[in-house]
């Protein structure tokens, strides 16, 4: 049977065995480190210990203490990535552009944690929504980039019944394998996560779907499911395969309709970093503090996966893996197709970013734009079914008929352009106008 | 070794994803087809004797000066790298009968890439295909000339008493005019009167077979096309072999249909685009006063693009379908 996948989607160059084969390390704690406090979709968080008692410089923290939250249900804290001393309230620059507010503190070394962090004990034993507060307490959203906050995912609004939880191992970027090594490496984590998950949103059905160019990951995690009524899925190697919606209609045939969330059909899709997470919080009350990172690249001296502390500078990655071999032309947090171009070595690494890349200019390369041909690969291989080419018009009004807000801006239509036409940037234009225009009417 | 020391910030660039690039650009989409053209070309030669090259050739000159000077006069930069006039030029030529004096060929590829393209404003935006403009043009302005066929220098002996060596017509008027049926293997091989590319059924099919595993070209409009006209003669109490391999469908279901500019873009469009072609084709084969259709049904065609294109527009992900289990 041929492996399970979506309608379109190209077949970038892997690059992937740069890192696919390295061993998670562990980066050494940073003396500082810059804790933004916003790393989710919602809600900015407040610098504070508790909802009374706000936090300043000066403070002392310990590590997995909860340094900033909001009341609000659209969010999620954070919490300190080391134990030491509150240096400043002060903000840093995320790898889209915002300054946003942030904590600085000043690592004393010792990693001393919360009295807070306990084991939640026996899984059995907790209540949905018991299970639901400790992962919003931990500050968990999604980590494969998104980072949208889980507990919110899990409480679908009135109508609406989730059955399933798909836990999204495709990793369809090219160069990241973080989510290949967890795979590999700790895969039990991930099957207690969606265990936890399951629980917690009472979903029947759980799918973990890994593309089929990681044999090993899947392996290792058929293994870790051992007998549990889950399924490992071998999708495509394919992107977007990891496309939230394009995983759901690969895994469940179903399709989540324009406009509309993976709720709407009874779906949650969690990454498999996020699962870990999940585990951990559960099974050692440790909240989202580090996450796994990979730093490849054609001119990284010495590629690698490292689990590092929220808040590190991408600077310090960099620098553990031996610095550059040759200048950069593009460094990139993420990965190389939705990833951010980045030129500021000092913003830190948040919940969630997978991977930093330094691309030389024989990979990341610059021509000039043709005219487009009409020979219709973007309409092709559009996993959203657009025709990309007449959504780019913009600022040609006859654009914003053609769909613009169903664009998951995955760039497969800029990759496949033999124009070099830049069609993703301009339909986020006329995806920006198609948006204004409905707040004017709204 | 620390980060700073092979960091040149002078040449990192900052750009908005995706980051990554395919290979594949239009002058190598050009190439392609005019590496496919290429099996029709060496046919042409072998059949009609090397001055089927000089008339290739004429044509492609016409295509290049017009290109040139009109992206001149324009002030633009001179696109001829981009192989879409050698492309045209190679196109037209192969729709033209042998023999032909140089100024006519030169004529008709200046004319295709003038009227037919460049007034549109250039490359992807002309509505019609510029080679068939081109031998539109001829057509209409030099009958005799372009309707001057001949046997290929070995061919004819299936014809016996009948075959007088020089002057013949195609094997679609043959058929129209004498009633005389040019058996398939010869239509097949290509030892046929004929415009220089479209007598050799085995070079196109080569060619076209190219093009679809390159991926340069999709099956829909070929198929659609082909089948078409091939059921159409059917049902007609035709002979859709005939059909398919005498005359210019082979030539025209691969190479000209197809041109991305002018076909369209949708995948129920080219369905639709390919069975229009073929409808007419048989309709002006069957019942006109042209010994063959291709020619204006895909012109024709062309004309109907936007609209086609508005009537068949992909369903959007998560629209039209019960979103539920399928």
């Amino acid at each position: 049977m041929a492996a399970k996948t979506f309608r379109g989607g190209v077949h970038p160059p892997e690059f992937k065995d740069l890192t696919s084969s390295s061993a998670i390390e562990n980066l050494p704690p940073p003396d500082r480190v810059v804790v933004p406090l916003v790393q989710h979709i919602g809600a900015p968080c407040q610098p504070a210990v508790t909802e009374e008692t706000e936090l300043s410089k000066g403070d002392e923290v310990r590590l997995g203490q909860k340094i900033g939250d909001v009341d609000a249900f659209v969010s999620a804290p954070v919490h300190a990535p080391v134990s030491g001393e509150v240096a400043d309230i002060g903000s840093a620059r995320l790898s889209d552009g915002r300054k946003v507010p942030a904590v600085i503190i000043d690592s004393d070394g010792e990693d001393r944690p919360s009295e807070e962090i306990e084991p939640a004990g026996d899984m059995r034993n907790l209540s949905p929504e018991e299970i639901k507060g400790i992962i919003r307490e931990a500050g968990i959203v999604g980590m494969g980039g998104a980072a949208f906050p889980c507990h919110v995912k899990y409480s679908p609004p009135e109508g609406n019944e989730l059955d399933t939880i798909v836990i999204n191992g495709c990793e369809c970027e090219p160069f990241l394998t973080c989510d290949d090594r967890l795979m590999i490496e700790e895969p039990g984590e991930i099957v207690f996560g969606l265990e936890v998950i399951m629980k917690a949103t009472g979903a029947k059905r759980g799918i973990i779907g890994i593309e089929d160019n990681k044999p090993q990951a899947i392996e290792a995690v058929r293994e870790a499911v051992g007998d549990r009524d889950f399924e490992v899925v071998a999708v495509q190697t394919k992107y977007p395969q990891g496309a939230e919606k394009q995983l759901i209609k690969a895994v469940t045939g179903r399709e989540v309709p324009s406009g509309g969330l993976p709720l709407n059909v009874g779906v949650v899709v969690n990454n498999v970093a996020t699962a870990a997470s999940i585990s951990a919080a559960i099974r050692t009350g440790m909240p989202l503090v580090e996450r796994i990172v990979t730093v490849s690249g054609d001119v990284v001296a010495r590629p690698a996966n490292l689990r590092v502390r929220i808040g590190t500078p991408i600077r310090d990655l960099f620098e553990f893996c031996g610095g550059f071999t040759e200048s950069p032309a593009r460094i990139i947090s993420g990965g190389p197709l939705m990833g951010q171009a980045i030129a500021d070595l000092d913003m830190p690494i948040v919940k969630g970013t997978s991977g930093l890349l330094a691309l030389s200019s024989r990979i990341v390369t610059y021509e000039e734009e043709e005219p487009c041909i009409r020979c219709g690969r973007c309409v092709d291989i559009c996993p959203a079914y657009l025709m990309p080419l007449f959504t780019a018009r913009y600022p040609d009004d006859e654009a914003l008929e053609y769909n613009p807000l169903d664009c998951i801006e995955c760039g497969s239509c800029s990759y496949i352009c033999p124009a070099n036409q830049r069609l993703l940037p301009r339909i986020r234009l006329t995806k920006m106008e198609a948006q204004a225009r409905q707040r004017d009417e709204g | 070794m620390s980060v700073e020391e092979n960091l040149d910030r002078s040449a990192l660039t900052v750009t908005s994803s995706p980051h990554l690039k395919d290979k594949t650009r239009n002058r190598g989409i050009m190439l392609d087809v005019a590496i496919a053209l290429l099996p029709a070309v060496a046919a042409a030669t072998y059949f009609f004797g090397t001055w089927a090259l000089v008339t290739i050739a004429s044509c492609i000159a016409g295509a290049f000066v017009a290109e040139a000077g009109i992206m001149a006069a324009r002030g633009k930069d001179i696109p001829l790298g981009d192989g879409s006039a050698l492309v045209t030029g190679l196109l037209l030529g192969l729709t033209l009968p042998p023999d032909l004096p140089i100024w006519v060929g030169f004529l008709g590829g200046a004319f295709g890439i003038g009227v037919g393209k460049a007034i549109f404003g250039g490359l992807g935006l002309n509505m019609f295909n510029p080679a068939l403009v081109g031998r539109a043009f001829l057509v209409a302005s030099f009958p005799v000339l372009l309707t001057s066929f001949r046997w290929p220098w070995n061919s004819g002996a299936w014809m016996g008493a009948e075959f007088d060596a020089v002057s013949t017509a195609t094997p679609l008027a043959l058929l129209k005019f004498s009633a005389v049926e040019t058996p398939a293997m010869e239509l097949f091989l290509g030892n046929v009167g004929g415009s220089l590319g479209e007598t050799s059924a085995l070079a196109l099919i080569i060619g076209g077979m190219y093009l679809l595993f390159r991926g340069v070209i999709n099956w829909r409009i070929p198929a659609s096309y082909i089948g078409t006209v091939m059921l159409l003669a059917l049902v007609g109490g035709d002979d859709p072999v005939f059909h398919l391999l005498a005359g210019g469908l082979l030539l025209g279901a691969f190479f000209m249909a197809t041109d991305y500019v002018t076909s369209p873009i949708t995948a129920r469009g080219k369905l639709v685009f390919g069975f229009g072609c073929g409808l007419l084709t048989y309709v002006i084969r069957s019942f006109g006063g042209y010994p063959e259709g291709v020619l204006y049904s895909i012109l024709l065609m062309n004309s109907a693009v936007p609209l086609i294109e508005r009537f068949t527009r992909p369903r959007v992900f998560g629209t039209g379908v019960k979103t539920g289990e399928s």
